[in-house]
């Protein structure tokens, strides 16, 4: 899009709310994010359409920004002094967002590359079907009839390899005869994206019952994964069909100059190019009410999943169910009982638009989200692999390190980038628990920076970078990310009070600190991201910062609100089985962290 | 005046409640408006396709897959009898002859060409749709159902386990402070909806249901009591299907928390009448309570829709809440103020707050977020 933009408009639909952010270009040429308003989404009755909520988001930046933005129902353009703006782009993840089947050959193979496709489109995946998954053909048919998705995205075989499996699912699919979840009148979009060889008998199938659409192959053979091409259709079919059958959006269609994204692509869009620009390693993490995404890009290798009942209210009980109640109280620093947890993260559970009253209920939700921030990056880890099934030629040195296809890609110490976002991590009162939330969590290992989303406006940014990748950029850096700092952790693990690090911080214009630090520690120094700092690290034998064993470091670090962080805690992080002395251990790196007041 | 937007469980002595009963697909409507309906008559009717079941036609006559038309006797959508032939081979000798028989009563869903497989359906199963609730007949959705209408005192519960249920209502405890406990429940219990005060535990859960009470409603319980009964932990709140004999509803939450004194009241007066109960609950966008209907023998022009009295206004200063989060969680008081600027709180977090008189006088500061209105009780 060429035309000049100065001011633009932006809205996410989410579940709950309708969030707007105004963004200008100011006088120097720089853009800024200028003023945000909100207000609740409107998908469900009494009101039954989505651009009421929009329009009232919107007048609430017309009332902040004394910009007149609207004419009764209309958006303004372009944009002339104080009145109207160029653009008007928006995210959607209202009504549940976009719900998704993924069906292939082989549940390691084609079906793992489907669910890829499908999480990179930003879908939810309600189930993977796959021709060795267990399950007897009516149990599958079952299962799809019982589901009513959004969507259903269909692959297997290799271009030239099974046509058998492939027909078969697709008749599954056609005995199913599945309606979709919104809409009656309409034929449920099925995207086949499978072996070229099978499309004519799928099409015999399925295109009498539902609404095919036939894409590339995602995996033409078992050394290539091709996902953009159907990740392209999810994203077209997302707003053709199956959004504009949920109220209000036909309307809201109109309205927009670029196609509505589905909010979770929209943020791993701008995961991609921040990685991509900046040519580093990045994960992200969006942490919700119900579900909790995680983002990763590796060696350019962009991942998305998404932990479906996982997040701080709707599903908050899930988090409990899944980790246990132990998982959960080992952080929090003073007693409670199991029957206590039990029952106040089920009256959140039930009531969970509340919010923490009391710092013991903040401490608890606290260790809720670092539960479900791990179990969702564990998750994260598991579909984020190499290519199974691929042929390696291998060395004979190969071969002693015993490498197998479809290991992780994440490699901690290869991360240079960790962003949370969410309410539980945006909103935290102080940022430093914003910072240990997350180290806890994914545990970086040698030298992380870290950030959070201010606001939470990652989505907005991710479909103006699809506009403007430059005004996308500059809000991002100057008013989306906030630095938290750096962290420096070692890997390895020891005896409490084992010595393990030697380090010193030079700032620039300040004197040196110097510090040895033993096992099972934590420090943080102030240092701001407009100081220029230099670290050195010398690790004891055993133990590593990103170099090897014993080896030694040296190197810039980056400030940020928080500071630098060195944790000397180990990876694996395990904190001390023996109730009393672990309480102890949480209230001393609390101290040195300055995450609470005294309580 | 400033008020607010917040959400709320209903609790109406006096409402007319409409229920839309539609069919998860189109079958046949079997009342006409104007019908009076009790809440075990069935109003519709239809058939839902059956499991289905796949048979490897190629395989077991040793046929190439693409011939398989060329063996088999049944032709798509036929239907077929269990033992009956399916398909046959053609063998030079008639001693080779080997034929297929469908292991099931169906029809025959598809023949494939490619995979050489067939599909074979069971029988369509009956699908019966109840009137839940007793009341008119006042409209027809052709094909899909009927929504029925009646008087009636309505409350809302905050969480449910279980399904539909209907039976009389009968007070086992004398006041909402009073536990239920697992004496309280007899043999004559049987069929019907039991309320108790503030608290059970899972053994009175089990004896309620092996005394074939159909339903349970309660103040409060331990999250950990209904894990024991069920078997597995409730993760996300969106429940009604579970497999259990008697519905609970928790009008409160967890914990022991005493019931609330109006609603207590409400099935004071309504003891010895039938209810129709749902423990049915969806906390998400779309939220869906637990409910407990008594209809009443009144002219429905006297009272008015539960959904007409929905609280788009807000509460205002002077209105009664209840209080859903520690440190008051549970407790009842009035909106002394509705401040518009944002208050530190313990927290550090800066909110929007509201101050609240407590029954005993005291004036307590919290979030707005912590505090539920209860409809019917303002207005």
């Amino acid at each position: 899009m060429n035309k000049e933009l100065n001011v633009i408009i932006a809205t996410d639909c989410g579940s709950t709310t309708t969030k707007a952010i105004l963004i200008e270009k100011m006088p120097n040429g720089e853009y800024r994010q200028t003023y945000r308003g909100e207000a609740p989404t409107t998908v469900e009755s009494p009101y039954n359409d989505v651009t009421c909520g929009v329009l009232n988001a919107i007048a609430e930046i017309e009332e902040l920004s004394g910009r007149k933005i609207l004419d009764n129902e209309k958006i303004i353009t372009p944009a002339n002094g104080k009145n109207g703006v160029d653009i008007y782009i928006s995210t959607s993840s209202a009504g549940g967002g976009l719900q998704m089947l993924v069906a292939g050959a082989v549940k390691s193979m084609t079906a793992e590359s489907a669910q890829r496709a499908a999480l990179g489109g930003g879908a939810i995946v309600m189930d993977i079907l796959a021709s060795n998954d267990g399950r007897l053909p009516h149990q599958k048919i079952e299962r799809i009839r019982g589901f009513r998705p959004d969507m259903i995205l269909l692959s297997g075989g290799t271009d030239g390899g099974t046509i058998t499996h492939v027909v078969e699912l697709a008749e599954y699919i056609a005995a199913a005869n599945p309606r979709p979840r919104l809409g009656h009148t309409f034929r449920l979009p099925v995207i086949y994206a499978g072996n070229k060889s099978a499309r004519e008998e799928v099409r015999k199938v399925l295109e009498n019952i539902v609404d095919l659409v036939i894409t590339d192959n995602l995996r033409p053979t078992l050394e290539v994964e091709n996902l953009q091409p159907a990740r392209q259709k999810i994203q077209d079919l997302f707003m053709e069909h199956v959004m504009a059958q949920a109220p209000g959006y036909g309307k809201l269609k109109t309205w927009v100059e670029v196609p509505i994204m589905p909010t979770p692509a929209a943020v791993g869009y701008l995961i991609e190019k921040v990685a991509k620009n900046l040519n580093i390693n990045v994960i992200g993490v969006d942490i919700g009410g119900a579900t909790t995404d995680v983002f990763s890009v590796f060696g350019e290798v962009f991942n998305r999943t998404v932990s479906a009942n996982m997040g701080m209210s709707y599903s908050v009980s899930n988090v409990l169910a899944e980790a246990g109640v132990e998982n959960v109280l080992r952080w929090v620093p003073f007693e409670l009982t199991e029957k206590d947890v039990n029952n106040r993260i089920k009256n959140k559970m039930i009531r969970p638009t509340t919010i923490p009253q009391t710092m013991k209920e903040l401490v608890l939700e606290q260790a809720i989200c670092r539960e479900a921030l791990r179990l969702s990056f564990i998750q994260h880890k598991l579909l984020a692999v190499g290519l199974k099934g691929v042929q390696q030629s291998r060395s004979i040195a190969d071969s002693f390190l015993q490498v197998e296809s479809g290991q992780t890609l994440i490699n901690m110490k290869d991360l240079d980038l960790l962003i949370g976002s969410g309410g539980v991590l945006s909103h935290a009162p102080r940022r430093v628990q914003s910072m240990l939330l997350m180290i806890d969590a994914f545990q970086p290992e040698g030298i992380t920076r870290l950030a959070v989303d201010s606001i939470f406006m990652m989505p907005h940014l991710g479909v103006l970078a699809a506009v403007n990748e430059t005004a996308a950029t500059e809000v991002f850096e100057k008013d989306c990310l906030i630095n938290l700092g750096t962290c420096v952790a070692i890997r390895g693990e020891g005896k409490y009070g084992q010595k393990c690090l030697d380090y010193r911080l030079d700032i620039a214009g300040k004197s040196s600190i110097e510090g040895s630090m033993t096992y099972g520690e934590l420090v943080m120094h102030p240092l701001t991201l407009e100081e220029k700092a230099k670290i050195t690290l010398s690790p004891a034998k055993g133990f590593d910062v990103g170099e090897g064993p014993g080896k030694s470091k040296e190197t810039d670090i980056q400030g940020g609100v928080v500071g630098v962080v060195i944790d000397t805690r180990g990876r694996p992080l395990c904190l001390a089985t023996d109730p009393a002395e672990r309480i102890k251990q949480l209230n001393q790196w609390n101290q040195v962290m300055g995450m609470y007041p005294s309580f | 005046m400033a008020h607010l937007y917040t959400p709320g469980l209903q609790v109406f002595e006096k409402t007319l409640v409409q229920k839309h009963r539609t069919l998860p697909i189109p079958g046949e409507v079997l009342v006409k408006t104007g019908d009076f309906v009790k809440a075990e008559d069935i109003i519709a009717r239809t058939e839902i396709p059956n499991e289905v079941i796949e048979l490897n036609i190629a395989n077991l006559l040793s046929i190439e897959p693409e011939d398989i038309h060329d063996y088999m006797l049944k032709k798509e959508k036929e239907p077929v009898k269990e033992g009956e032939p399916l398909a046959v081979n053609k063998p030079l000798l008639k001693w080779f002859k080997k034929e297929i028989p469908s292991p099931i009563d169906g029809t025959v869903e598809s023949i494939n060409k490619v995979t050489g497989k067939i599909l074979l359906r069971k029988p369509p199963r009956h699908v019966d749709l109840s009137g839940y609730l007793d009341g008119k007949v006042v409209e027809i959705e052709p094909n899909l159902g009927a929504m029925i209408e009646c008087s009636a005192t309505y409350i809302q519960g905050i969480f449910g386990i279980g399904g539909e249920q209907s039976g009389i209502l009968e007070m086992v405890v004398a006041s909402p402070g009073q536990p239920l406990e697992e004496n309280m429940i007899k043999p004559e219990h049987a069929g019907k909806v039991l309320v108790g005060g503030s608290y059970l535990d899972e053994k009175s859960l089990k004896r309620a249901e092996e005394m074939g009470v159909k339903g349970l409603i309660i103040g409060g319980l331990d999250a950990n009591c209904i894990k024991a009964w069920l078997g597995y932990e409730i993760g996300v709140a969106i429940t009604g299907d579970e497999d259990v004999k008697t519905t609970l509803i928790v009008t409160e939450g967890f914990g022991e928390i005493a019931m609330a004194g109006r609603t207590f009241e409400l099935f004071q007066a309504a003891q010895g009448k039938r209810v129709s109960i749902s423990g049915r609950t969806q906390i998400r966008a779309g939220v869906m309570r637990p409910e407990i209907i008594i209809p009443l023998a009144e002219d429905k022009d006297s009272v008015v829709k539960s959904s007409d009295k929905s609280n788009e206004a807000g509460v205002k200063e002077g209105d009664i809440v209840r209080i859903i989060r520690e440190p008051y969680f549970g407790m009842l008081g009035r909106i002394k103020s509705l401040p518009s600027e944002l208050l530190l709180i313990e927290t550090e977090a800066k909110v929007r707050v509201m101050e609240v008189t407590l029954d005993d006088g005291k004036i307590i500061t919290l979030p707005r977020a912590n505090i539920e209105i209860i409809e019917g009780i303002n207005r």
